[in-house]
């Protein structure tokens, strides 16, 4: 099989490192070669993050080039804009429909731009998902980064009993209700 | 069994398989997480040193004392610890010994982005470096052997895309692995001139031995597609080579970067039309090549600068160019890292601007006190340098200008070198003012402890630096402790500290707000008592913002630590629970 390419955005803090494992572990059960490149450090706080899942008979390069990602899960407005040019022709643009201000637009120096879920649709295949108020309706605002995860998981074809056993075994005993609701709710939207 | 692994995480397994003893590591990215993973092995000493230069030196011990040995740390880490990388490499080993080195192309947490494969020459040290978590792990338990066949320290050089990357890894059982006999070598080990001169001699020797052992490795591979066009690389630039070009070219792929063979090389160079260096960086392997006279092509076409994309490499060598790809036709804001909500170091910044102070920085999460809107921090050089720098700032500009300039530093960059700084403050008469920014722990890394927080890197107890008594310690009769979140007192303490003529320092003290002890609640919210002053936009805080002319603060993003109600005028914030 081709390589499939998945990138996933967001802002620093968001939960794009949890996403990427749960969904790097479900790939390689279904027996692919996977690589997922991750963002450690300094960009962590706060700024933009690009994570990169890969997986395929054999996969070389840990990252995404421009026009070569097959799906893109953002996790933030701003931050799918950014990742536009990186999807390819024919590819799926997944984002949560939350706002978060960079300093810069907090400070005044930019403008956030006006319209951003528009102006992707005029150029690719978008779905706007209101991640947080169903992270809420799972009990914890902070499990948007599973509810986002479950909206992707409905786009590939690997079964739902195989995304719930990976879950199991990636995210806390204490979270796992919060998380297995998160992910169904993202699943059946 | 195969499982998926970080390649740090594969490194720690390479060593746990190859039966390391010791590992003493400083954390810095993108290395940290070698020395984390190695703590899940309850038979291995790990420990957080206080600097690079200590752990090299831990793990030194350990190998002399017969112990297979490794110390992990990021490329400038190495500039502290190479003072005994030098001269280990004359002393030789007895167990295994093996630095972890990881560069950061594009400079992702780092100050510099410097190639630290020219470490392996100049110290004259075999250097490995593997391209995906499989040969992390394999090339990590390979360097233990090598280093104790052919008596030598080992690198194993990685990046961050190799660090932080992912990949499939089959897991072995540890091999059994005794400690060496001690024996007492003094001419070995005792590195005074004399026997130093000898030791030089076995050097360029083992480096002759290592260059034949280069010819013939399984570490330097040629893979044959009966192409024209040869390609020459290594670590994960090779990656994206493979990604980008794919069977199209002959590869010659280096796992040993330090020594590089000759007779290989050549033999590989004379079958092609055109011969391609694909490295990142410095033109390390070019210039190897160059100097055997082969006419090969790099840096002419590939940038010194950042990482590589494999979309760089085919445009370079096939002229291909990237696929469409949808533009955006406006400008869009960029998104810098900023300091968490609830961040202790944004009480101190937010003095500290105010007071229109000098501020010499230091590294750690602190760093970003330089970005808009607080823009207070004047410098960042290096580890420690806060305290250093200021000391020669004021001896050349003089009193009045010393009034105005003050150095901020971690707890554990204090603990790493700002102590010395401090020290020779003292020592020569300065009369500088150091804030020690004390939140408790190695922040920036993700949460490391060091000599401060009374912890081991397992987590148990120990004894406990006081800074305070430390300070007093070297000579400093002016201690204070304050809450940088008390903005009042915080900003009566700087004025009081800096207008003294004799040496002060300032522990700012509140936990890092991302720490699990740490429990703010509820979030704030501005009232109709505001005056749209925004004095607490001047905070920088993620949470706070501005909605159609207003002052607003964003829920999801505020944790409810109120820095922003001691620092407004009118009483317009309140917390809501």
């Amino acid at each position: 099989m081709a390589t499939k390419n998945i990138m996933i955005v967001g802002v620093g803090g968001q939960g794009t490192l949890l996403a990427s494992r749960i969904l790097g572990n479900t790939v390689i059960n279904e027996g692919y070669d996977v690589k997922v490149s991750e963002v450690h450090g300094m960009s962590q706080r706060g700024g933009s993050v690009v994570t990169y899942v890969k997986y395929g008979n054999e996969v070389f390069s840990p990252i995404i080039d421009r026009g070569e990602a097959d799906i893109i899960l953002a996790f933030e407005l701003l931050e799918a804009y950014r990742a536009l040019p990186y999807l390819k022709k024919g590819g799926k643009i997944i984002v949560n429909g939350q706002r978060i201000d960079p300093m810069p637009v907090i400070t005044g120096a930019a403008e956030y731009p006006e319209n951003i879920a528009e102006k992707i649709a005029e150029k690719a295949d978008i779905k706007v998902i209101d991640a947080l108020s169903l992270a809420r309706d799972a009990g914890n605002i902070k499990a948007v980064n599973v509810v986002l995860i479950g909206v992707m998981a409905k786009s590939t074809d690997i079964a739902y009993d195989k995304w719930i056993e990976t879950i199991k075994s990636t995210v806390p005993e204490k979270f796992l209700d919060v998380n297995l609701k998160a992910f169904s709710l993202g699943y059946n939207i | 069994m195969k499982k998926l692994l970080l390649g740090n995480a594969a490194v720690a397994r390479g060593a746990y398989e190859a039966g390391v003893g010791v590992v003493a590591s400083y954390p810095g990215t993108p290395s940290t997480e070698i020395t984390e993973e190695i703590v899940k092995f309850d038979e291995i000493f790990a420990e957080w040193s206080p600097n690079e230069k200590v752990a090299g030196e831990v793990a030194i011990g350990a190998s002399i004392a017969g112990a297979r040995a490794m110390s992990c740390m990021k490329h400038v880490g190495l500039n502290v610890m190479a003072d005994p990388v030098f001269t280990v490499s004359y002393t030789g080993v007895n167990g295994g010994l093996v630095f972890c080195v990881a560069d950061d192309p594009g400079m992702h947490s780092s100050q510099n982005e410097q190639d630290s494969r020219h470490y392996a020459a100049a110290s004259k040290i075999m250097m490995l470096e593997p391209a995906d978590s499989s040969e992390c792990k394999e090339f990590t338990k390979m360097a233990f052997t090598l280093s104790e066949k052919f008596d030598t320290p080992v690198f194993i050089r990685l990046s961050t895309r190799v660090s932080h990357s992912q990949s499939m890894v089959e897991l072995c059982e540890p091999e059994d692995v005794k400690l060496k006999p001690y024996e007492k070598n003094i001419g070995k080990f005792v590195m005074m001139p004399a026997n130093a001169v000898r030791r030089h001699v076995v050097v360029e020797d083992r480096i002759k031995a290592l260059t034949e052992f280069a010819e013939t490795t399984e570490l330097n591979k040629i893979e044959e597609n009966g192409s024209k066009i040869g390609v020459v690389s290594a670590g994960i630039a090779y990656m994206y080579a493979k990604e980008a070009l794919g069977d199209a070219v002959d590869y010659l792929k280096l796992g040993m970067v330090y020594p590089m063979p000759v007779k290989k090389i050549l033999d590989f160079a004379k079958k092609y039309d055109k011969v391609y260096v694909v490295e990142e960086l410095d033109p390390v392997i070019e210039n190897h090549l160059k100097s055997l006279g082969i006419n090969c092509i790099g840096k002419d076409v590939f940038t010194l600068l950042g990482e590589y994309t494999p979309a760089m490499i085919k445009s370079a060598i096939l002229g291909e160019s990237a696929p469409e790809c949808a533009e955006i036709s406006e400008a869009i804001p960029v998104r810098p890292p900023v300091m968490c909500a609830g961040c202790p170091h944004r009480g101190t910044f937010y003095v500290l601007k105010k007071l229109g102070l000098v501020v010499s920085g230091d590294i750690g999460c602190y760093t970003l006190g330089a970005v808009a809107p607080l823009q207070s921090v004047d410098t960042t050089i290096c580890m420690g340098a806060s305290v250093s720098a200021a000391h020669g700032m004021a001896k050349a500009r003089g009193a009045e200008f010393n009034k105005k300039l003050v150095s901020v530093i971690g707890d554990s960059t204090f603990m790493h070198s700002g102590i010395t700084g401090l020290i020779d403050i003292v020592y020569n008469k300065g009369n500088n003012t150091v804030i020690i920014l004390d939140n408790s722990i190695t922040g920036m890394t993700g949460h490391q402890d060091n000599p401060t927080t009374g912890k081991t890197i397992r987590g148990e107890d120990t004894k406990q630096v006081d800074l305070l008594k430390l300070c007093q310690a070297v000579g400093i009769d002016h201690v204070v402790v304050a809450d940088p979140f008390d903005v009042k007192n915080f900003e009566k303490v700087v004025k009081q500290e800096v207008n003294r003529n004799e040496p002060s320092v300032i522990i700012a003290t509140r936990p890092c707000a991302l720490l699990k002890g740490v429990k703010y609640t509820g979030h704030c919210t501005i009232s109709d008592k505001c005056k749209n002053c925004k004095m607490c936009m001047r905070l920088g805080c993620p949470a706070i913002t501005v909605k159609d002319g207003h002052v607003i603060i964003d829920a999801t993003q505020c944790n409810g630590c109120g820095l922003c109600i001691n620092v407004c005028p009118f009483g317009a914030i309140e917390k809501e629970e």
